[in-house]
């Protein structure tokens, strides 16, 4: 999956080695390696506490590393002070200068490297964030989608190697934010450069950019594209962290070729062999998932009518909730208590009610394999937290 | 201020009647808030000032009486006599501002961006001598400074007097009782009223904007000089003004630790009133220098422009 980071013309990728950071005996960042491509989206996704922001800043020069090496391109920045990098930051809550106009916080970074002339490129600038007619206004009559894309004006106008963003649209509501990832992701791609963004939502992340890096713990746990991620999650924690997983404990039952057979709950599973990511032996244990939109729903007295060669599990519906445009279903199942099912909205079948009995099925190569030996619910218990 | 605007009532009651009456109620809470702090502004501060201005217009001895007789030519006479120490009082007061505001700015810096846990020991400290009287403390500088002192002593042999005499602040080997003193005694009195308003303006302060600025290309000095002393700017005004004002009309210092020479106009206007028992020219003294003092603070505050700092 690393492999996706040397697509780059390599020039200006920014290449962390072995990068570390500890406060005290708290390990914020453990040694981490990590290639950005140059011109990539790319987003540093976890829970709060799981090293991105330290990681970020470690970039900016606003934390020095414990150990390790940041380069930009080919060069060692490690002991730079953040005022001779040239990376800039959009901040979390976007610290724009209070005491200065719009005009000047976007010219603030020009000045500073004794550009005189300044006009033509705040103008620019500003038209290109949308606010050409708010120059001179101060932040705090701005709303708080106006003042984030200042601070993002802010920072690219000095035409950064790299710009990080700092959970940039943590403070804005949900319908704002969804409009500024569409507008991010445009501006990142009408200047082409580096945007390495923290964030704690995976919706988010997903939406916006081309490489994700999931950190848990001070570590990176899986690295891809986020479709790549979503559907062959390596771990526990990414299976939860990104959606839903249901997740089956299993043994390994045989192994036909690039086919493992598994049984859970007396029911009989296939799955391919090329999406576990732990190494399989008959009879040893594995964990396979299933996304909860992979799965059909039948009910039971239509069981005849499910096509053959589709894994099949029994239960009885515990609740159902109807939001729209999907019904989310939670079965009570012997192979996995929990059952979770997404059902699209096209042909609604009166009989799925709390209370009767189904069969799901779905197609096998959409189940993946994980390492049994991980935490089941690793991933679920943060999202939760975050949210309240 | 309408009906509208007053909380609903309970809803089982006729609606018309009762929410009127608590609107009303309503609307005189702020007068009555008020009243306390104007009627002791109206006693303590309005009543004195009309009395005194009265005073100011009077002419006659304190055998005979004093009479308003409209008299405004004591306004005149006493800055035609005193207006040495009005000069001497505004250019002590503003030194010892400045001084104030050199000494303050980092202490108070220090305190708000990196005493960490010391942050409240070090503002304890701050105002620890208002625990003590001021009159005691100013006295204490008259040991301090005085001939053949330690701290003279160290002046002197590191030819720091020469300098001073040279600038006319001390004489020969003297301290005490020379204009150096007496801004000194200011600003030691004073700097406390300079450390908590900048204190508090640089506490303010969100620590992310000196990021910012960093992350800016600007160096930790131009953060400094753009950022953090632009946002500072209230905590300096109030601080100055804070100093300026009460030292201007300060006379304890100029008694304890200066000299005839080095008399400021609050002495003067003490002399007036408790030994020569001229009252009207000593309420004059008073008006003239409220008056400077308000005519300059008007003119520094428009030309800070702290308003838009908020």
């Amino acid at each position: 999956m690393t492999e996706t980071a040397s697509t780059s013309r390599g020039g200006g990728d920014v290449r962390l080695s072995g990068i570390s950071k500890t406060y005290g005996s708290f390990h914020a960042v453990k040694p981490l390696d990590l290639t950005v491509p140059q011109g990539s989206f790319f987003a540093l996704l976890g829970a709060s506490g799981c090293g991105k922001t330290t990681t970020l800043r470690m970039i900016a020069g606003l934390e020095e590393p414990t150990t390790g090496t940041v380069f930009l391109g080919d060069k060692d920045v490690t002991g730079l002070p953040p005022y001779k990098r040239p990376v800039n930051t959009v901040f979390q809550s976007y610290a724009l200068f209070p005491h200065l106009d719009i005009y000047e916080n976007v010219a603030f970074g020009l000045r500073r490297r004794g550009i005189k002339s300044v006009r033509g490129q705040v103008g620019e600038m500003l038209d290109l964030v949308q606010l050409g007619d708010f120059a001179k206004r101060k932040p705090h009559q701005l709303s708080g989608g106006q003042q984030q894309r200042v601070a993002v004006a802010r920072a690219l106008i000095n035409h950064p190697q790299v710009l990080l963003l700092d959970e940039p649209l943590g403070a804005l509501d949900l319908k704002l934010r969804r409009q500024m990832q569409l507008e991010l992701k445009r501006i990142q791609t009408e200047v082409g450069i580096t945007f390495i963004h923290v964030t704690h939502d995976q919706e988010e992340a997903m939406t916006m950019a081309d490489t994700v890096a999931v950190m848990n713990g001070g570590l990176v746990e899986q690295l891809g594209s986020p479709a790549d991620l979503y559907e062959n999650p390596e771990t526990t924690f990414v299976a939860n962290f990104l959606g839903t997983s249901n997740l089956i404990e299993a043994e390994v039952a045989e192994i036909h070729g690039d086919e493992v057979v598994v049984t859970a709950g007396g029911a009989k599973l296939r799955l391919p062999a090329g999406r576990c990511s732990a190494p399989t032996a008959s009879g040893g244990r594995l964990l396979v998932g299933i996304r909860p939109e992979k799965i059909s729903l039948a009910h039971a007295d239509d069981a005849g009518t499910i096509p053959d060669g589709r894994n099949r599990i029994t239960g009885r519906i515990a609740d159902s909730s109807f939001i729209g445009v999907s019904t989310q279903y939670v079965i009570d199942s012997p192979v996995c208590p929990e059952f979770e099912v997404y059902a699209q909205n096209i042909e609604r079948d009166s009989r799925l009610a709390p209370g009767a009995e189904v069969v799901l099925h779905w197609n096998p190569a959409h189940s993946f394999g994980l390492d049994a030996a991980q935490d089941i619910d690793a991933g679920i218990e943060t999202v939760d937290e975050e949210v309240s | 201020m309408t009906i509208t605007e007053a909380p609903p009532a309970a809803p089982a009651t006729p609606p018309e009647p009762p929410v009127r009456k608590a609107s009303t109620r309503k609307r005189l809470v702020p007068y009555w808030l008020l009243l306390p702090g104007i009627l002791w502004l109206l006693v303590f501060f309005a009543l004195p000032m009309v009395y005194q201005a009265s005073t100011s217009v009077q002419t006659g001895s304190l055998e005979k009486g004093f009479q308003v007789t409209w008299h405004f030519a004591t306004y005149w006479d006493a800055l035609q006599e005193y207006y040495p120490q009005f000069v001497r009082s505004l250019l002590y007061a503003g030194t010892a501002t400045i001084l104030c505001l050199l000494l303050g700015y980092p202490l108070a810096y220090l305190i708000a961006f990196k005493a960490g846990r010391w942050r409240n020991l070090l503002l304890v400290l701050v105002i620890a001598p208002f625990f003590t009287s001021f009159l005691i403390r100013t006295l204490a500088w008259k040991t301090i400074l005085a001939d053949g002192g330690t701290v003279v002593g160290i002046l002197d042999s590191l030819h720091v007097l020469d300098v001073t005499s040279w600038l006319g602040w001390t004489e020969g080997n003297r301290v005490l009782a020379t204009p150096m003193a007496v801004v000194c005694g200011l600003t030691y009195n004073f700097l406390p009223f300079m450390i908590l308003p900048l204190y508090t303006s640089l506490e303010r302060i969100d620590g992310r904007l000196h990021e910012a600025a960093g992350d800016l290309y600007a160096r930790p000095l131009t953060t400094f000089r753009k950022v953090t002393f632009p946002l500072s700017m209230p905590g300096v005004v109030s601080g100055t003004l804070l100093t300026f004002i009460p030292a201007s009309g300060d006379y304890v210092n100029a008694e304890l630790l200066g000299s005839t020479d080095t008399k400021m106009v609050g002495s003067v206007i003490q002399t007036q009133f408790l030994r020569v028992l001229d009252y009207p020219t000593a309420a004059a003294l008073s008006f003239i220098l409220m008056a400077i003092v308000l005519l300059m603070v008007t003119f520094y505050i428009r030309r800070a422009g702290t308003e838009d700092l908020v």
